[in-house]
């Protein structure tokens, strides 16, 4: 694990891999860095940003940072988000190619999967899906679509995701949910929150 | 929504009730938006800060008013923006020094002025810096979004910018007053301007000779620039490590470093992760001068520790 300043106005805390990233979550979600105002988790990261005002600023969130010791495979807390899905993606027959799994078979892998919100990204709402079945794992799209539709149901580059609206994607498509999982009337607006347990069920 | 009329001297003009007031733009000017402390708390979820660019001037403006901090104010870009008052509107106008005509009267940068019913506030082009704000006396009441009413022109948050024929509600008068007619600010805008910056938290990507031409150089604020970041012109900063950096979190002020070698300095609109390394990020206390940089102007980088 290091420990990176960013200015005064931010820490950043880097592992080795997504797991370690997690685990890193976990350990932040357990134990709170005092004088963090907000944290952004990421790939292999997590910046914690930081009042410059606070009393100790950065170089007292750094030093609680560094003393942070994230359990190997623990996952972040969160809330639990059913989401339902039409399985009739564009997708569907390319993703069964790619994984050799037969359509339904991607089905059955998606709907049984456990998925964890790693990270945001891309788009505010989106949230990116860290599933436990890994035969699920495949590349985007050679060309992205110009026009991906709010609610699609995607996999791509080792993560789930759904589209929070409307917008160009090069993920590949496997259904559709009318979830909304991005809304600017609601408390909290996202659905997909780091650290939310997924399940995805066909409707 | 809710709106009660105001408390105080605010209310009556020669025993009249007066409504709560508004403004009216006539003209933005290059461009203007409403800008307030920022949106916070969404930032994992993608959704970035934005607020006022310039949060020294935008916060002497609430305070000439005797506003609350994070009141809603108006942040012009090089100037240009005429409103008109509907109502009776206490305003401040702080940041890059311009022209202002009050009513018609010739009025100045960081003072009280009070704009009777009908009467236009116009600013002219700033002699220096690149933000001029005005912050009327209880708060430009548009609705907010995600508890701010900042416009996030990265990510379309907020209202649009204004246009002429806009209306803006004035909010509920503070209870507090005015307590300074004027108030002297820091300078605003320059043509060479010092910032201190802290090396990392990607320093170590980058070349050694890098991390020197970064202190040692000028850095011109180049025409492509906005809310969302400033590019700079100056010397090639190489890198030492090639490949990809995982996407990060960034925070205002990074100076990020593209493949181009054109290095952005990140303002209140930046993307709240980023996917290219950053060599040092510019002290908080430094970002409203660094805001108020209007291309052309020259840029030095001081080391500076946390």
């Amino acid at each position: 694990m290091r420990v990176l300043n960013c200015g005064d106005s931010g820490v950043l805390v880097e592992v080795a891999d997504l797991g370690e990233a997690l685990a890193l979550q976990a350990a932040l979600a357990e134990d709170p860095v005092p004088g963090v105002t907000e944290t952004v988790p990421a790939a292999r990261t997590v910046l914690l940003k930081v009042d410059p005002g606070a009393p100790g600023g950065a170089r007292a969130v750094a030093a609680a940072a560094a003393r942070l010791r994230p359990r190997p495979g623990a996952l972040p807390r969160g809330g639990e988000v059913e989401i339902e899905v039409q399985y009739d993606g564009a997708d569907l027959g390319e993703v069964a190619e790619l994984t050799g799994l037969t359509e339904r078979g991607v089905v059955e892998a998606h709907t049984g999967a456990h998925w964890t919100v790693a990270f945001g990204g891309f788009a505010p709402g989106f949230g990116y899906l860290v599933g436990d079945d890994r035969r699920l794992d495949v590349p985007r799209r050679g060309e992205s679509r110009t026009r991906v539709p709010a609610g699609s149901v995607a996999l791509a580059g080792g993560f789930g995701g759904v589209y929070p609206r409307s917008s160009p994607g090069g993920w590949r498509l496997l259904g559709r949910t009318d979830a909304v999982v991005w809304d600017l009337d609601r408390d909290p607006p996202g659905l997909l929150v780091p650290g939310t347990r997924v399940r995805f069920r066909e409707v | 929504m809710n709106r009660r009329r105001g408390t105080g001297a605010d209310e009556s003009e020669g025993g009249r009730e007066v409504a709560q007031g508004a403004l009216e733009v006539l003209a933005p000017g290059p461009l203007a938006t409403v800008q307030d402390a920022g949106r916070h708390g969404h930032a994992a979820l993608g959704v970035g800060t934005s607020g006022a660019a310039d949060a020294a001037s935008y916060a002497l403006a609430n305070r000439l008013v005797a506003n609350p901090e994070g009141a809603a104010a108006l942040e012009a870009t090089m100037g240009g923006l005429v409103l008109r008052a509907r109502g009776r509107v206490w305003a401040a106008v702080t940041g890059a020094p311009c022209p202002v005509r009050a009513g018609g009267r010739g009025a100045a940068c960081a003072e009280v002025l009070l704009l009777r019913d009908g009467e236009e506030l116009h600013l002219g082009a700033p002699e220096r810096g690149l933000r001029t704000y005005v912050a009327v006396r209880g708060g430009v009441d548009v609705p907010p979004v995600l508890g701010s009413r900042s416009t996030d022109l990265l990510s379309g948050l907020g209202p649009a910018p204004l246009r002429a024929g806009d209306v803006l509600p004035v909010g509920t008068p503070p209870r507090a007053f005015p307590v300074l007619d004027a108030a002297p600010g820091p300078r605003v805008g320059g043509d060479r301007v010092e910032l201190g910056a802290v090396l990392g938290p990607r320093d170590d990507w980058f070349a050694p000779e890098a991390v020197e031409s970064l202190l040692d150089a000028e850095f011109e604020v180049t025409g492509r620039s906005d809310r969302v970041g400033m590019r700079l012109a100056g010397p090639p900063l190489p890198r030492a490590v090639e490949g990809e950096l995982p996407t990060e979190g960034m925070v205002a002020g990074s100076l990020q470093v593209p493949p181009d070698g054109e290095p952005v300095l990140f303002l209140a609109d930046h993307p709240v992760t980023g996917g290219y390394p950053v060599i040092a990020v510019v002290r908080a206390a430094d970002l409203p001068r660094a805001a108020q940089a209007r291309p052309g102007t020259r840029l030095v980088f001081t080391a500076v520790s946390v």
